[in-house]
């Protein structure tokens, strides 16, 4: 092992970063990305919310009572091992470093540290608090999208993306309050969310299946032609996601998907008009014509077909085709561990960085940096004599992002609760003892 | 531990008073006396039932307050509102007991509970539904009008989204969204930066759900003490009578056959296919093919036919005509014909015992080499489904059966195979297996005197 690491220094690995790393030389890379690019500390200081030991209200015992799991993969099998659990940061980075795991995720805190459960009654090991996340994968929008399908995304496809950023976004910071949020490109072809003020990591299993549900729109399973149905006004939040977002993207996406050229593709949408004459009228005089959802909008809205259904049938085939499709499970359950931020996906060797928001419609996941690509940037740096290899990388960007847009609001606000917790304990301790 | 007592003074004699409406927190320290302890608890027991039996019909909302007002009224509701509160109280905490005891009797009573305690906090005026709110330490305020001003059409917009119109003078709470789950999940209120703006109608729904919570609580509560202790400490007194108050059951007994016609054995094998309920199909089968029913599988076909109409003499030539067939006459005259005449009341104390009810049936426990109990809960997905089919069921009714059954409500789950079978709606649940049979019978009667006159 020295010896590999003596040859890197001097003799740097030939990379070809457009090859994505598999068994033996994913190994390889990872070693080097634990080693050099991982952010151990900024992850901490994320996940240890402020617990980190310097202020008199700390919970010291804060950051050791979060399950991590660790997926490493070999030649011959993949092994899982969970209820990983470290006491600090350089404990983590330790292990990391030591096991190389292809694959990290982040699960909840625990009433106890994870690796001590057995010691407790099954009563006694809950977890107690846990982000608020979300995971979208467009894989489940294959219905609706024609330029890829399965794990492949592209620019066409990508915006379907965007737009659940957005709802999404909008909602938890409006309706529902949340500040702190941190969006992720899981690496292929989704983006996961996670939702980390205080008030949303104490939510009950209840309330996140009602945030869940209150966010599920698309409905039915594969059996089911119409999956949103409309029974009469919007709710403010589906009007606000319809305006300010749906309703436009869905114009781009008829263009960029051909949605109105091919039969076959119409044809689905005509399936979620309920009344027969009119789509009837419509496939008729669509044999030649091509201003076609012109023409179905103009129908639709006239007000001159009463059938019952077709008031909202628009809003319903725009919402179908561009709403955000949620894993419910995932931000309904306590414990569901979701893959941690700046992994490295080991099928695209992309490194899981965050996307910004406010600025979500410049991300291009074609342009995330890979991992044999972060290598290779560190190389040429040294090979120059620069100083701060890392800083000098693509990942940088993300790095600073992760800090300045999510990290340090997030640590004030823990501070500032923490303080706040401290100084109402103090008073009342002060208080008791005033007879 | 005190009776909750405290505005009884104040509020007036009308049901708005706000004390009218208990939370039960704490077990009273009143003393009563041990006939009270049954009787009050059969009251209020006809009262859940009566809930019971509406939801099952899907009973609207106002059907439902006035059904709990009549039944209130009928079987709670003394002159003195005093003693109305005590008995109220009484009956709520015997009733815990008698249904902490199995999972099954906990759902349904929380269930019923909290259905109860739902009408009566509508039937509450403003003030009494203002303080029961205090009391649950519900942070509840009410939206100020500048704060009002600046949302009002989203208030609007979202009431209408759920066909309710709203008009300035609805009252509308500011609450945290986590305190209204419910309301969120299906988007029917407008929620702005972590609040939720519920108007009053709905308050009752995030009430109902802190009475659950609380209530479902001192069940698990009630049922550890039960059996750690109590059961124990009581069981020459208090013990038995809460077994027995656990099996009671306030339908018609169908221990007489009345309106339908006796039934002879000629006809038993066409009526099993037409008019029983599951679980007697399945036990009849069960006796056809293998000449031999365990005892309580005995005791709950015997005693359902004995209720569809079947006379003692046929009974036993029936019962007679299987067994023998395994066990040879003799040993059947020598040791189950006694328990069939018992059965009919012929014998020992001459109790004329009365079918099981669904409730008893349910509860029932089978195990390997048993048939009885009910096959909506007692059967696997896959054996169901098998059995279902073979009774002609399939398609979107198989669907809505699974369904029901999933959500453990297992006589809902029978109702809709009468309906499928019979291809028309029962509009009474179905609540007993004689039920079943009677509603079959009268199905087909009316049906056959329809096509009567054509023939």
């Amino acid at each position: 092992m020295t010896k590999e690491k003596e040859e890197h220094r001097e003799d740097p690995m030939q990379i070809d970063s457009n090859r994505v790393p598999t068994g033996s030389l994913l190994t390889d890379y990872l070693r080097i990305y634990y080693g050099k690019f991982f952010p151990y500390t900024d992850m901490f200081k994320w996940l240890a919310y402020g617990n980190d030991g310097k202020h008199p209200g700390c919970d010291s015992s804060y950051f050791g009572r979060r399950e991590f799991s660790f997926t490493i993969k070999s030649d011959r099998d993949e092994v899982y091992l969970r209820f990983q659990s470290f006491f600090n940061a350089s404990e983590m980075e330790t292990s990391i470093k030591a096991k190389c795991p292809t694959k990290i995720d982040i699960g909840a805190v625990y009433t106890v540290d994870p690796a001590k459960r057995h010691a407790y009654a099954q009563s006694g090991f809950n977890p107690i608090e846990r982000e608020l996340v979300f995971d979208i994968d467009i894989s489940d929008y294959d219905d609706v999208r024609y330029c890829c399908s399965g794990a492949d995304t592209c620019l066409n496809c990508w915006p379907l993306m965007t737009i659940a950023i957005k709802v999404i976004d909008t909602a938890l910071r409006e309706d529902f309050g949340f500040s702190h949020i941190l969006w992720v490109y899981s690496g292929r072809r989704g983006v996961h969310c996670w939702v980390c003020d205080s008030r949303a990591r104490r939510l009950s299993k209840e309330q996140r299946s009602a945030i869940a549900d209150y966010f599920h729109v698309y409905k039915g399973g594969e059996n089911s032609l119409k999956k949103v149905t409309f029974s009469g006004p919007l709710h403010p939040f589906l009007a606000r996601a319809y305006t300010d977002a749906l309703k436009n993207e869905f114009e781009k996406w008829v263009s960029t998907q051909k949605l109105f050229e091919h039969e076959e593709r119409f044809h689905k949408i005509l399936q979620l008009i309920p009344d027969e004459s009119v789509v009837s009228e419509l496939a008729e005089k669509w044999q030649g014509n091509s201003v076609r959802w012109e023409h179905l909008k103009h129908m639709l809205q006239s007000g001159s077909k009463k059938t019952q259904g077709l008031r909202r049938c628009i809003e319903e085939i725009v919402f179908s085709y561009t709403y955000p499709r949620l894993d419910i499970q995932v931000t309904k359950g306590m414990n569901h561990l979701l893959k941690a931020p700046f992994c490295v996906h080991p099928g695209t060797g992309r490194i899981c960085i965050p996307i910004d928001p406010k600025k979500c419609e410049e991300f291009d996941p074609t342009s995330v940096p890979t991992v044999a690509q972060l290598i290779e940037e560190l190389n040429a740096n040294a090979s120059i004599g620069a100083d701060n290899y890392v800083e000098k990388t693509s990942l940088a960007a993300s790095v600073h992002l992760f800090r300045t847009c999510f990290l340090e609001p997030l640590i004030k606000t823990c501070k500032d609760e923490l303080e706040n917790a401290y100084n109402t304990m103090m008073q009342q301790t002060k208080d008791s003892l005033n007879w | 531990m005190e009776i909750v007592r405290s505005q009884r003074r104040n509020g007036s004699d009308g049901s708005g008073s706000a004390a009218s409406l208990p939370l039960y927190k704490s077990a009273p320290s009143i003393e009563f006396r041990l006939e009270e302890f049954g009787q009050y608890a059969i009251d209020r027991l006809r009262v859940l039932q009566a809930i019971s039996d509406g939801l099952s019909r899907g009973k609207k909302p106002e059907e439902m307050e006035n059904l709990v007002s009549e039944q209130w009224r009928a079987n709670m509701k003394h002159q003195d509102a005093d003693k109305t509160l005590r008995k109220d109280i009484i009956s709520h905490f015997v009733l815990r007991l008698v249904y902490c005891r199995e999972e099954e009797m906990r759902r349904w009573f929380l269930s019923m509970e909290t259905a109860l305690f739902r009408y009566r906090f509508r039937l509450q005026n403003a003030e009494a539904q203002k303080s029961i709110m205090n009391e649950l330490q519900l942070q509840y305020n009410v939206l100020g009008n500048a704060e009002y001003e600046t949302i009002k059409d989203k208030l609007t917009e979202a009431a209408r989204s759920v066909n309710f119109t709203s008009n300035p003078e609805t009252v509308f709470y500011k609450v945290p969204f986590e305190d209204v789950p419910e309301l969120v999940a299906s988007r029917r209120v407008f929620i702005l930066k972590g609040f939720a703006f519920v108007p009053r109608n709905q308050v009752v729904s995030l009430v109902c759900t802190i009475f659950r919570s609380n209530i479902s609580k001192a069940l698990a509560l009630t049922n550890r003490k039960w059996r750690a202790m109590i059961q124990d400490q009581e069981k020459d007194r208090i013990a038995p009578m809460v077994e027995a108050l656990g099996n009671v059951y306030l339908g018609p007994d169908y221990s007489k056959p009345k309106d339908c016609a006796e039934i002879s054995l000629k006809d038993i094998n066409q009526l099993a296919s037409t008019s029983f309920p599951l679980c007697m199909r399945h036990l009849f089968g069960k006796l056809r093919e293998d000449h031999h029913l365990k005892h309580q599988g005995r005791m709950q076909l015997g005693l359902f036919l004995k209720g569809v109409g079947l006379k003692l003499e046929d009974a036993l030539a029936f019962w007679r005509a299987e067994f023998s067939q395994k066990v040879g006459a003799e040993r059947f005259d020598k040791e189950y014909a006694y328990s069939i005449r018992h059965n009919y009341g012929k014998e020992g104390k001459r109790t004329d015992y009365t079918p099981y009810s669904c409730q008893k049936i349910i509860m029932s426990t089978p195990s390997t080499g048993d048939h009885h109990g009910c096959p909506y809960r007692h059967f696997s997905e896959e054996n169901l489904r098998a059995a279902l089919n073979k009774m002609g069921v399939g398609g979107r009714a198989m669907d809505d059966i699974m369904d029901k059954v999933r959500n453990r409500h297992y006589q809902l789950a029978c109702t809709l195979t009468f309906e499928a079978t019979h291809g028309t709606s029962c509009e009474t649940g179905i609540n007993h297996p004689n039920q079943y049979f009677v509603e079959s019978r009268k199905f087909f009667e009316s049906k056959n005197k329809q096509s009567q006159p054509t023939a």
